[in-house]
């Protein structure tokens, strides 16, 4: 008991001092789960635009795969990519394994999926009369699609918060492709990880404290976009 | 001379059953044709093949300006609107619903600004330009409908049910905004209702659709 309020206090110690260590690995978490996710809508959301608007051969099996991907298991992922980026891979002449950027590539693999998905219900789900509305109002194909998918924003935005939910919690597959190099790919997850292994808990307590904290805001945001799409309060009103 | 619209031998069939047969007509320009018949006869039906929302199985529609057909094309579907029987508001403000038709033609901001006020104070709704368009009334929304139609100052007007379910006080101002596009815009109009006083107080040509055909009323 008293090594876990001795943990509690060193932890808060550290938060409170702001200590370099500590913000180094949580800028450096922010950094890969924000550019995995930006990817991911980058990817996703035109994805998931077209899978609901165009009638595509092969549309139910492209959905049925990407729903799977929904629950891949991060370590299977961290596999898939470590093999990929291994010296003797495909893609091994990269030379990203044990770097940041092989740990977006994972986070990004376990983010499109949920990007792509929500995007796809969340447009499938405006009325039809929208897209109507926006034909008779002179809109050409592609203005019709911005018009649907700008009704859909809530549902999009949604779907980009559970992503990032998901890829800054994630351990196992950021683990085993960028390595937990102190200074360089060690995030809040595997550094957590790490130092109980060590023994040492001030650090993992305060990243263990800090991760809760964003994990609460993450739902917190995730609930309040949910609200307001189904009530309409607050509205973002786009311009 | 304005556009003009002529149906020729439209027919429609939905699941094997047949809406609309042969149905020819020249629509005068600059009149208001209020179209009336039995629920589920296909009038809707008729004024979204007219507004080019849904293509006939058989016949065409043709739109000539200067006695030539022009093509079907995004130019010609911007000088014609429709205003749908649920509206279809936009999740934005009001001022923003009545912009959109201007914003997507690439229209300057300043122009906007001053034709969707106009509008707005012709409807009734400058007040509420800053609003949540989706808080309107029933009736309001109809009145938005008809502002963001109007704003685009189209040469062809169709109107579904423009005042179906809405209270006394709102289909007066709609039917006062629907008989000024008449006389001030000189627009073509092509109503649908079943309120046969209306039908008398709008219209100048009366159709009535009956077993799949247009005849006069």
């Amino acid at each position: 008991m008293d090594t876990i309020l001795q943990g509690f206090s060193s932890a808060f110690k550290l938060i409170t001092a702001l200590d370099p260590e500590l913000l180094k690995i949580i800028w450096l978490s922010l950094q890969v789960s924000a550019a995995a996710l930006l990817l991911a809508l980058i990817l996703g959301l035109p994805l998931g635009a077209l899978l609901a608007l165009k009638r595509l051969p092969l549309r139910g099996l492209i959905l049925s795969v990407i729903n799977t991907g929904m629950g891949l298991p991060p370590v299977v992922v961290g596999l898939f990519v470590y093999l990929l980026l291994s010296r003797s891979g495909p893609l091994g002449f990269m030379e990203l394994l044990y770097t940041p950027g092989a740990m977006i590539i994972a986070q990004l693999i376990l983010s499109f999926p949920i990007v792509t998905s929500l995007s796809h219900t969340a447009i499938v789900n405006v009325n039809p009369i929208i897209r109507q509305a926006a034909q008779v109002l002179g809109a050409n194909p592609l203005q019709e699609a911005l018009t649907v998918i700008r009704e859909a924003r809530y549902g999009i935005m949604t779907g980009g918060i559970a992503a990032l939910g998901r890829v800054t919690a994630e351990v196992g597959a950021v683990i085993m492709v960028g390595g937990n190099i102190a200074g360089y790919t060690r995030v809040m997850t595997t550094t957590i990880a790490l130092e109980t292994d060590k023994g040492n808990f001030d650090l993992a307590i305060a990243l263990g404290i800090i991760l809760l904290g964003l994990s609460l805001m993450i739902n917190v945001a995730f609930r309040t976009l949910q609200k307001m799409g189904r009530t309409g309060s607050g509205v973002i009103l786009w311009d | 001379m304005g556009l003009s619209l002529e149906l020729a031998q439209i027919s429609k069939a939905y699941n094997g059953q047949v809406i609309l047969r042969d149905c020819s007509w020249v629509f005068e320009t600059g009149l208001s044709h209020v179209l009336m018949g039995p629920n589920g006869t296909g009038k809707s039906t008729l004024l979204r093949i007219c507004a080019l929302l849904e293509a006939p199985d058989r016949g065409r529609v043709n739109y000539l300006a200067d006695g030539r057909p022009l093509p079907l094309d995004l130019d010609l579907k911007r000088r014609i609107t429709l205003l749908l029987p649920g509206v279809g508001v936009f999740n934005t403000s009001v001022f923003n619903n009545v912009a959109y038709g201007l914003k997507i033609r690439g229209i300057n901001r300043k122009e906007i600004q001053a034709k969707v006020d106009a509008t707005l104070e012709a409807v009734g709704l400058v007040e509420k330009k800053r609003q949540r368009a989706l808080d309107l009334s029933t009736g309001q929304s109809k009145r938005l409908g008809l502002a963001r139609a109007m704003v685009l100052e189209p040469e062809v007007i169709f109107l579904d049910e423009p005042t179906a379910s809405i209270d006394q006080a709102n289909t007066e101002i709609i039917e006062d905004i629907i008989m000024n596009l008449k006389a001030e815009k000189k627009a073509t109009i092509i109503m649908v209702t079943h309120d046969p006083a209306q039908a008398e107080r709008l219209g100048d040509r009366l159709l009535l659709i009956k077993d799949g055909k247009l005849w006069p009323g």
